[in-house]
């Protein structure tokens, strides 16, 4: 633990907090930036190596900022990077739900909601539709996807059983037919 | 638009958000968050849960965790916002660093790739269980209809920014809505 580490990371990271708007992928691009170019904490290859790992592993995306303070300063250097990328903008919510609930019987909040609703749909559905544009697997994936929502949906299978199943179906289609 | 919903405590929402946060592999956070909470146990209503989404989206901060402080507030106020916030982090945290080192040993063998994918493809199932619930349930009119096609068209296929688009539309929907709300 060194008190100059600890402060290079908050001053790399909680400005970057600030923007990732709709995600943690907007940060992606600088914080490879600070990472690799600036403070030379790792190679480009360790870096696209933490991403790979944050995508694959459970828990939000942007554990990668947890991951990338894991390599500067172990433990420590961890827990200050989450605490830096998570904090500062889940205090600004907290302070937004406590207003939401001050006029939660005002008749504007009401339609606020139910105008977001249909919104929020449209979202959900572009990020559906981007997520398999880049899904690896192409066909397969689309052939998985669908086939595990349908067992989801209608035959109640639970979606534990169905992740490990597309892995191994992916896993043994993918050495006899996309060698690496 | 609250439902009344049963007395939660502290302890089930820390369970329900440790077991979502666990279980979300290649992504589908919300997609989980949507089975446990509305579909699974009634916590919230398909409208209050829709437009939480919308707002934690709208809002600076990473999806997920900003939906872990707003529906934990709902729930149990402040203490329900700490809890839902440290259960979306805490343990996933725990977990991913000895993978990072696992991965290490592991991850130069393409099978690890390839299940990784595969796990993703079926976590979309999650997705589009949601996506297909809300749509309908949002969609109250020939209005809220083309709301969710301009939106999905133009972020999903014309691939215009999503900020610029939902500072447009947003207002427009909460005008509408205002409006029916007024003529009914």
């Amino acid at each position: 633990m060194s008190w100059p580490l600890i402060s290079l990371l908050l001053r790399v990271i909680v400005p970057l907090s600030f923007v990732t708007i709709g995600g943690g992928a907007s940060i992606i691009a600088d914080l490879e930036r600070q990472s690799v170019s600036v403070n030379h904490w790792m190679t480009a290859g360790q870096f696209l190596d933490l991403f790979a790992i944050s995508r694959a592993a459970p828990g939000p995306g942007s554990l990668l900022v947890s991951l990338i303070g894991f390599q500067v300063d172990g433990i420590v250097g961890a827990i200050v990077a989450s605490l830096a990328i998570f904090v500062p903008t889940s205090a600004i919510l907290y302070v937004l739900a406590r207003i939401w609930r001050h006029y939660r019987d005002a008749n504007w909040q009401q339609a606020v909601e139910r105008g977001l609703a249909p919104v929020a749909a449209g979202l959900i559905l572009a990020g559906v539709y981007s997520i398999f544009r880049i899904a690896e697997g192409g066909i397969m994936a689309w052939i998985v996807a669908i086939a595990a929502f349908a067992a989801l949906r209608w035959l109640r299978f639970n979606p534990l059983a169905l992740m490990a199943l597309g892995g191994a179906i992916f896993a043994i289609v993918g050495i006899y037919w996309w060698p690496a | 638009m609250e439902v009344a919903r049963p007395r939660v405590s502290l302890a089930q929402i820390f369970i329900v958000f440790t077991k979502v946060s666990l279980t979300s592999f290649g992504g589908g956070l919300s997609g989980w968050m949507y089975r446990e909470f509305v579909e699974a146990r009634g916590w919230f209503s398909d409208a209050e849960f829709l437009s939480s989404l919308a707002i934690c989206q709208a809002m600076p901060g990473v999806n997920v965790v900003n939906l872990a402080v707003w529906l934990g507030f709902r729930l149990r106020g402040t203490l329900g916002a700490i809890v839902g916030f440290c259960a979306m982090i805490v343990p996933a945290l725990i977990v991913i660093i000895p993978i990072s080192i696992a991965y290490g040993y592991w991850g130069r063998y393409p099978a690890v790739h390839h299940a990784l994918a595969g796990i993703a493809a079926a976590a979309l199932a999650l997705t589009l269980n949601m996506v297909s619930r809300v749509t309908v349930s949002a969609v109250r009119d020939a209005v809220t209809l083309a709301i969710v096609a301009i939106v999905f068209v133009g972020i999903g296929l014309l691939r215009w920014s999503m900020f610029e688009l939902v500072v447009v539309v947003a207002p427009l929907s909460v005008a509408w809505a205002f409006y029916r709300q007024r003529a009914a």
